[in-house]
């Protein structure tokens, strides 16, 4: 069985399929990447995983459990963990408070001994921020620790994301547009942090690209979507080559 | 200026970052606790006044400043914390199970408000919680059986460990202290442990909040029960400050005033919460004081510029006149409340803030360090 499975996975609005019977199947450690034209419903396929939206009909599978019925805030607890296109960040938090509620999904303790602060609570504050540490020196957020998002470049924002995504230390990372805004050098260590990822947290990698460069560096297989349906899936050099992929992007 | 040198993951998590949070909390602790044996008995009552608004100021940045989920209902909820007071007093029940019970009941009710809060947002919910404080207002002045309806209620005075404590008594201002105290230490507590960084998601990006697998109905319940609940406690306290209660004392006004003093105070510090309380509580003798001497001291101004006597006594009587009309302490708030969002939308608190970090960097302050910076647009599509 594979690790994670989506089974003709579909979304209507109304009279329009945003994702049409879409399954495919991710291998545990892998890096898979969807392309796409715009409105392809790459994105949508990442909405209906974290479940935003509520697929018309399909099935979804980890690790051999059905999550098609869960509610949105137990897929994070399950070991999914995401990020948004748009960056979706606590704006007004600093950083630090950003990642520690990539915490969320470990913290165990009770609203009462919150209150009073118990020595529980304590020890497990310490625990949670040794772990935000650990992601914070992996992707060389130090210079920004205590800063609030609200005054912070777009590209250190992608990579904070990512950062918050790391601290719920997910099996599977959806990363949705990983290298948008981003100029070529913050592309490359993005690349680079995708593959230790995998290499040294055994994070197993969904992502949504645009920029080709980035997807044959670090993806062992792609799938290419149009209309909602899956054009071609294979290694990234054959899904290139795939005369309906080329036709979806030239329109030839 | 101070450089904090970190060395142990403690030193982000403690209370007072450095020796001198200490001194200067120290040293604000010790002048609260002389001052009834200082300050003048009326100087002291408005202390009182300045805890219990400050309290429910306190409650109001858990649910409005930290959660984001804008509430105009709080009279209501102060209104069920005094009535379940008053009303558990007839059968003479000791205060501290009654100021328990006060806490718990508007805890409760201020859960089941929050449950249709959940499909609202902004102005919408601020609507609703409108409403729920009417309907309470209604009940009170109607359920006659109980609240005794439009004539109120006599609270009797307040009874600790066997002994009657006056609302005027250095007692009941140190209970109404420790009260305070309590609640702003339980709510830095909770603002440092998950349940807080969760409020605060909610308030940012709820869809993050929730892909990060913060359950975001039962946080912001949890937040309007708390909230309440605090709520709830100030209320016991209010009554018996004011050893009488009726609905009308518990209308719309004092829901925006308590909304005052958080955007006033500043809505992202519960510092913010105890500066706006001293605002709304100083400005009411304040406007009185204008009331009663301004049309004097303006005609007296008028007449040494050179108006005749009649033209002075002319211009005393309509600025008396206008002074006495019906809502101008409602305009006046109103007024308040533009001027503080649209030239200081960090409150006070933010205003001594930037007046502190101007003295450390003296003279490298820069104007520009607090112009507001550009917010990148959210995705608004998954709500």
């Amino acid at each position: 069985m594979s690790y994670f499975r989506a089974e003709n996975l579909s979304l209507r609005f109304g009279g329009l399929k945003a994702v049409d019977a879409v399954s495919f199947a991710v291998e545990k450690g892998e890096i898979l990447s969807i392309i796409g034209p715009n409105g392809a419903g790459k994105s949508s396929i990442f909405n209906l995983i974290s479940r935003i939206y509520r697929p018309t009909s399909g099935r979804i599978f980890f690790e051999d459990q059905d999550i098609t019925e869960e509610p949105p805030y137990d897929i994070a607890r399950l070991g999914i963990a995401r990020t948004f296109q748009n960056i979706e960040l606590f704006e007004n938090a600093t950083v630090l408070s950003n990642l520690l509620v990539g915490r969320h999904r470990h913290s165990t303790t009770q609203l009462w001994q919150e209150l009073l602060f118990l020595p529980s609570v304590r020890a497990n504050e310490k625990v949670h921020r040794r772990r935000v540490e650990q992601v914070i020196e992996f992707l060389d957020l130090e210079a920004y620790r205590d800063k609030p998002i609200s005054g912070l470049p777009y590209g250190v924002r992608k990579v904070i994301e990512l950062a918050r995504a790391l601290c719920s230390e997910p099996k599977l990372i959806l990363l949705d547009e990983p290298s948008s805004g981003l100029n070529v050098e913050e592309t490359d260590d993005m690349s680079f942090w995708i593959r230790d990822m995998r290499r040294e947290l055994g994070v197993t990698v969904l992502m949504v690209e645009h920029d080709m460069s980035l997807v044959n560096r670090v993806s062992d297989r792609v799938i290419a979507l149009n209309y909602g349906r899956v054009l071609a899936m294979g290694s990234p050099a054959e899904v290139q080559q795939h005369p309906d992929v080329v036709a979806a992007y030239l329109g030839a | 200026m101070r450089f904090l040198f970190k060395t142990d993951y403690e030193d982000d998590i403690r209370l007072f970052p450095h020796s001198g949070y200490v001194v200067s909390y120290g040293s604000l602790f010790a002048v609260l606790l002389v001052a009834p044996y200082v300050l003048s008995s009326y100087l002291m009552s408005q202390l009182v006044f300045v805890c219990i608004y400050a309290t429910v100021g306190v409650a109001l940045l858990i649910l409005t400043g930290f959660t984001g989920q804008a509430s105009l209902g709080h009279a209501a909820f102060l209104a069920i914390g005094a009535y379940t007071a008053v009303y558990l007093q007839q059968f003479n029940v000791p205060f501290p199970v009654y100021f328990l019970a006060a806490g718990l009941l508007t805890g409760v009710i201020g859960a089941l408000v929050g449950f249709p809060a959940l499909r609202l947002q902004g102005i919408y919910l601020v609507i609703a919680t409108i409403s729920f404080a009417f309907i309470v207002e209604e009940i009170l002045a109607r359920w006659e059986s109980v609240t005794n309806g439009n004539e109120g209620m006599r609270v009797k005075a307040l009874s600790l460990f066997g002994t009657a404590v006056s609302r005027d008594s250095p007692a009941f201002y140190f209970l109404c202290l420790a009260v305070l105290v309590l609640t702003i230490v339980g709510t830095l507590n909770l603002l440092r442990s998950p349940t807080g960084r969760a409020f605060v998601a909610i308030r940012d990006s709820e869809t993050a909040a929730r892909s990060m697998g913060v359950n975001v109905a039962l946080y912001k319940v949890k937040s309007f029960a708390i909230s309440a609940a605090i709520t709830g406690f100030a209320g016991v306290l209010f009554a018996h400050k004011l050893s009488f209660i009726s609905p009308e004392m518990f209308t719309l006004q004092l829901s925006i005033e308590f909304i005052i003093v958080i955007l006033i105070g500043g809505t992202f510090s519960l510092h913010g919460a105890v500066l706006g309380a001293i605002f709304i509580v100083m400005i009411d003798p304040f406007l009185t004081y204008l009331k009663d001497d301004m049309p004097g001291i303006i005609a007296g101004v008028a007449a040494t510029l050179g108006a005749g006597k009649e033209r002075a006594a002319h211009i005393q009587d309509g600025i008396a006149a206008f002074a006495s009309l019906n809502g101008l302490k409602g305009a006046i708030y109103g007024v308040i409340i533009v001027l503080f969002v649209l030239f200081e939308p960090l409150g006070l608190y933010g205003r001594w803030l930037k007046i502190k970090l101007f003295f450390q960097l003296f003279p490298l302050y820069k104007r520009a360090t607090f112009k507001r910076q550009k917010i990148y647009v959210k995705s608004e599509r998954n709500r």
